[in-house]
């Protein structure tokens, strides 16, 4: 039973404004539903969508009334048509710089979608953050990770289950397959939401849902922004599924590092087992993920094959963006996470990224064979 | 058919439904799913499962019977 004031499962409290559009939706959600005024995603025009934090945030604040809302925000708030439009505008900005980030998709080879995604999967060449952190982060930087992380791994699978409703035979039984792992076979103490959790607790970190909110970047709420955006939306059904399949393929090898990083640290076998669980169910449900739920949507619904390729390179794309950030901050010897308190954002653009992908981090990417 | 194992295309062998998987000497193993993947690379950290370990040593296999070439 949750005791009133647990803060295990969410709704977290508000976070704070990071610009002028989340502060107006910050200051509307506290009151009553009603208008938010029409020309204030105007301000969002030019922007560089991805790591721009007041854009972000407004979409993280419209996405979590459709999870687990907000503490003290009436919960009518979610199909409000003004925050809807809002929304709207701000997702139309993000998919097109997503869709840019992605870049073009291979062909489909004869209908072989296991291979287009294991060639999509290939094809990532990433800084290896898991490689860091196996064998070089600081427990400082090991908590940081966590943190970032915690953000989705708290309510790990959700944004996937939107696709649920939407797909009938091979594909849906395929995702239920997968999806009920994930959520422990039903049992509290095996969903992969509370081994996090656990995780969590052996670091000292606050195990609070949505409680490192302001203090994860643009960067972080971007990658979960894109489930909530494949999620709710039907049309980017195939899109959702193709970002679950790589986030399945690209999962064993790197929680087994993640794991070892942990051991490394000194931490003990409760701490490690998220990871752990992680390296022999992800290597279960890549093989789902890609054949039986990509292979059989694609199947009965062949034009989407573009979408499922899509999703994937944008959620492989999203994650480089991440792991540049992180190492590149580690490397300058600060922080990846936004200084406390109010005020003070971090400004990285996306072409610092980029060019962080490149050299800067080959010293990085040691202990890739292990 | 209480359980079905597939050959998944250069993976692991997935094994579906009512199973139980023993050692040698009849000890069970606990699978921790209700599906699990068995190595067939030889590479797993895990074994007898699959931890993903094929795709890094480039295993190819096929996902049917596989047949001789004639000589």
């Amino acid at each position: 039973m949750v005791e009133s004031g647990d803060r295990r499962y969410g709704p977290a409290p508000l976070p704070q404004p990071r610009g002028p559009v989340s502060a107006a939706l910050h200051d509307a959600l506290t009151s009553a539903p009603h208008d938010l005024p029409a020309d204030l995603a105007s301000e969002f025009d030019g922007v560089d969508p991805i790591d721009d934090e007041d854009l972000q945030l407004t979409l993280f604040l419209c996405y979590e009334l459709h999870y687990r809302g907000w503490r003290g925000v009436d919960d009518r708030w979610e199909w409000q048509p003004s925050l809807i439009a809002l929304r709207s505008r701000a997702e139309a900005v993000f998919e097109a710089a997503v869709r840019v980030l992605a870049g073009p998709q291979p062909p489909l080879l004869d209908g072989r979608m296991a291979s287009a995604l294991a060639a999509v999967v290939a094809a990532d060449d990433g800084p290896a953050l898991s490689a860091y952190l196996q064998r070089r982060a600081t427990h400082e930087q090991f908590r940081e990770f966590v943190m970032h992380r915690s953000i989705y791994h708290l309510r790990e699978a959700d944004p996937h289950s939107w696709a649920l409703p939407r797909l009938g035979g091979p594909a849906k039984a395929a995702l239920v397959e997968i999806q009920v792992d994930e959520y422990g076979g039903g049992r509290l103490d095996r969903m992969h939401a509370e081994l996090f959790r656990v995780t969590l607790e052996r670091l000292g970190l606050d195990t609070g849902y949505g409680a490192y909110l302001d203090a994860v970047p643009a960067v972080t709420l971007a990658g979960n922004n894109l489930m909530s955006l494949f999620g709710l939306h039907r049309r980017l059904r195939g899109a959702l599924l193709g970002h679950l399949a790589a986030y399945e393929m690209t999962s064993s090898l790197p929680n087994r590092r993640y794991g070892r990083g942990l051991r490394r640290l000194g931490l003990d076998e409760a701490a490690t087992r998220f990871y752990d669980e992680h390296v022999e169910a992800d290597a279960v449900h890549e093989q789902i993920a890609a054949h039986d739920m990509c292979g059989g949507l694609v199947r009965v619904e062949p034009h989407l094959a573009a979408d499922v390729l899509f999703g994937a390179s944008a959620a492989l794309a999203l994650d480089r963006l991440f792991a540049a950030w992180t190492l590149n901050s580690w490397q300058a010897g600060r922080s990846s996470l936004r200084p406390h308190g109010p005020g003070a954002p971090i400004t990285l653009h996306v072409d610092e990224l980029h060019r962080a992908t490149g050299s800067e981090t080959a010293s990085l990417m040691t202990g890739l064979a292990c | 058919m209480t359980s079905t194992i597939t050959p998944y295309e250069d993976g692991p062998l997935i094994v579906r439904g009512d199973f139980e998987l023993r050692t040698p000497d009849g000890t069970s193993i606990a699978p921790g799913r209700a599906t699990i993947a068995l190595c067939r690379c030889g590479k797993s950290a895990i074994n007898p499962f699959c931890d993903g370990t094929h795709k890094m040593i480039n295993f190819r296999a096929g996902a049917d019977r596989d047949t001789p070439k004639p000589r």
